[in-house]
């Protein structure tokens, strides 16, 4: 069994969260979000684990403890 | 062009009963002639049961509605004896391709795996398979089977008591009454029969309109099914194309909310569409022009008391994934044999109840399937569409997408996985024959294994022994030995086997599994037996 990891997991968190920035950049609205949707489903499947993936998307509504 | 839709097949005549001084009985009533409602009166027929069918209409059904029939239609048709007919007519396909707006994203293949008797789909106009179903039947009536179609026979009233019905019929030569020990109400979505008792129908309603263009062209794309989303000749919308026997193609286009049908249905209007779909300069002729929305909804339970629903009239879904049709013959199928052994007094009528609980859970895995497809070709928010738009994206450059493309999930037979009728699993073989299972095909050399598991209750044994037959509260299960040897492709190894070196199988008259163990223990499958019966 695994479990969604919420603690600190990225080998470079600045770097990382400036690429993310950085795709985005030049893109209108509509592309940017098409680039997001994208995104989440190519880590979707890296991730696969069904209930790794429920978790993520119950983490994501901030509505969990 | 005179089409067969246009002719009479079932002419009304008098019947005896519209002299009789008072109300004929008869064993069973089917209202619908309809694939669903023929399809159960020829498999009650076959089982010597006496069956008639009332039909407000006299002709195969107008336009060729559905068109898609899948392996276990077609191995259902096969013990209904019109299997071989159907795949003759029809048009074999086991391929796709999934284009988004200009460019083709995904191509797809059905069942690569080999060894079956029928194959994956074939697509026939409805109104073929009706004729079919109508041609078995005067077969039937030829060599004396119990069965009868009156044409024009509009049913008006239903009366229902604890041990029969009682109708109301209107004919051209006006009305008469009747009565059945059971009805079986096939008689579609709009089911007068579930008005007249006034029963309910819960379910989600779509607003989406769409049109049906069956067109007659002479055209060299192949027998594959392409569905369009979002495509340049129907921006934002939906678009598929599917070939039918005799040069008539299906086309579907999806039209969107609020639109005027009457006017959408109009040539002048269709013909446009048409042309921006297939180029200007391709030669067509209409066929058959439809607008339609749909529901994926169902009737709390499909038997009320003497009365049972089978087909449309108990459950619809969306057309995405042929799961109309398909899943009301499997409701005949599920259906017939369980009536024929509670008409002979062998079970208690509590098995009728499992043909509710068993088809309650084939229409709920098809309504959700069907739902889920709707969603993903008509997505109902922005972030919905955006999803959808970014999964069409990427399954053009990467493989994992693809599962995620959802064009219609085709219709596969139903596991009745929590089905009282099946007993514990008590074989480590394969998942597909688990208890509840629709069999599998297997080839046995030049022939297949299902034609031998037809109709009857049947002890499967696979290396191993077993006595040749077994009486258990009036209901016999005959043997078929087999061993993996008749088999060289091991395909019946690889489905009925796995990892075990032999098995036996109780298999239903609808050829489901019942139980399955490793070796025969006497007791254990006269459990099953009275288990499968409705008696424990």
């Amino acid at each position: 069994m695994t479990n969604l990891i919420l603690s600190p997991n990225l080998e470079n968190a600045d770097g990382f969260y400036a690429d993310l920035v950085a795709a985005h950049d030049g893109l209108v609205k509509a592309d940017s979000d098409a680039l997001n949707a994208r995104l989440v489903l190519v880590l979707a499947n890296h991730i696969g684990n069904a209930s790794v993936l429920s978790s993520a998307l119950k983490a994501a509504t901030l509505k969990d403890t | 062009m005179n089409k067969i839709f246009e002719f009479p097949l079932y002419a009304y005549q008098r019947s005896p009963d519209q002299d009789a001084a008072s109300s004929v009985r008869h064993k069973v009533i089917v209202i619908g002639a309809g694939p669903v409602g023929l399809a159960t009166a020829i498999d009650l027929a076959q089982q010597g049961v006496q069956v008639v069918v009332l039909d407000d209409n006299d002709k195969v059904s107008f336009g060729s509605r559905a068109i898609c029939f899948s392996q276990r239609s077609l191995e259902i048709a096969d013990r209904l004896g019109m299997g071989r007919k159907m795949v003759e007519k029809g048009v074999l396909w086991d391929a796709g391709k999934v284009f988004f707006d200009n460019r083709q994203v995904y191509e797809f293949h059905l069942q690569p795996d080999t060894g079956y008797g029928n194959p994956a789909f074939i697509n026939l106009q409805q109104y073929y398979v009706e004729k079919a179903l109508v041609e078995r039947v005067r077969e039937l009536q030829t060599g004396g089977a119990p069965i009868e179609i009156r044409g024009q026979n509009k049913v008006e009233a239903i009366g229902t008591h604890d041990d029969h019905v009682k109708l109301e019929v209107e004919t051209p030569e006006g009305p008469y009454n009747v009565e059945a020990d059971w009805l079986i109400a096939c008689d579609g979505a709009n089911s007068p029969s579930r008005r007249m008792l006034g029963l309910d129908f819960e379910g989600r309603v779509f607003e989406d309109n769409f049109l049906i263009a069956d067109v007659v062209m002479q055209a060299d794309f192949p027998s594959e099914r392409w569905f369009w989303f979002d495509p340049p000749f129907n921006r934002g919308q939906s678009a598929l194309l599917h070939k039918q026997p005799d040069n008539v193609w299906r086309i579907d286009l999806q039209l969107g909310k609020d639109i005027n049908p009457e006017h959408e249905k109009q040539p002048e209007n269709v013909i446009p569409r048409l042309k921006a779909m297939l180029g200007e300069d391709v030669k067509f002729e209409l066929e058959w022009v439809s607008i339609y929305t749909f529901q994926c909804r169902r009737m709390e339970r499909f038997r009320h008391g003497r009365v049972l629903f089978a087909g449309d009239s108990a459950h619809q879904v969306s057309p995405f994934g042929a799961r109309g049709a398909n899943s009301g013959i499997q409701d005949a199928d599920n259906l017939c044999w369980k009536l024929k052994l509670v008409i002979d007094g062998e079970a208690p009528e509590f098995l009728l109840d499992s043909y509710n609980r068993e088809r309650v859970e084939a229409a709920d895995k098809n309504i959700s399937a069907s739902t889920q497809s709707t969603e993903f070709i008509t997505p109902k928010s922005d972030m919905s569409r955006l999803l959808r738009d970014a999964v069409l994206d990427l399954s053009e450059h990467y493989e994992f997408a693809r599962p995620l493309v959802n064009s219609g999930r085709l219709s596969t037979p139903c596991a009745y996985t929590a089905s009282s009728l099946s007993s514990a699993d008590a074989l480590n073989g394969p998942e597909v024959t688990r208890p509840g299972s629709a069999c599998p095909d297997a080839p046995l050399g030049d022939d297949f294994l299902l034609p031998k598991l037809a109709g009857k209750f049947t002890l499967l044994t696979i290396d191993a022994d077993a006595p040749d037959s077994i009486e258990e509260g009036g209901v016999q299960a005959t043997r078929l030995a087999l061993s993996v040897k008749d088999d060289l492709s091991l395909e019946l190894k690889r489905r009925y086997l796995g990892n075990a070196t032999g098995a036996v199988y109780l298999i239903r008259p609808d050829q489901h599994v019942a139980a399955r163990r490793d070796t025969f223990e006497e007791n254990a499958f006269r459990k099953a037996i009275r288990r499968a019966t409705g008696k424990e």
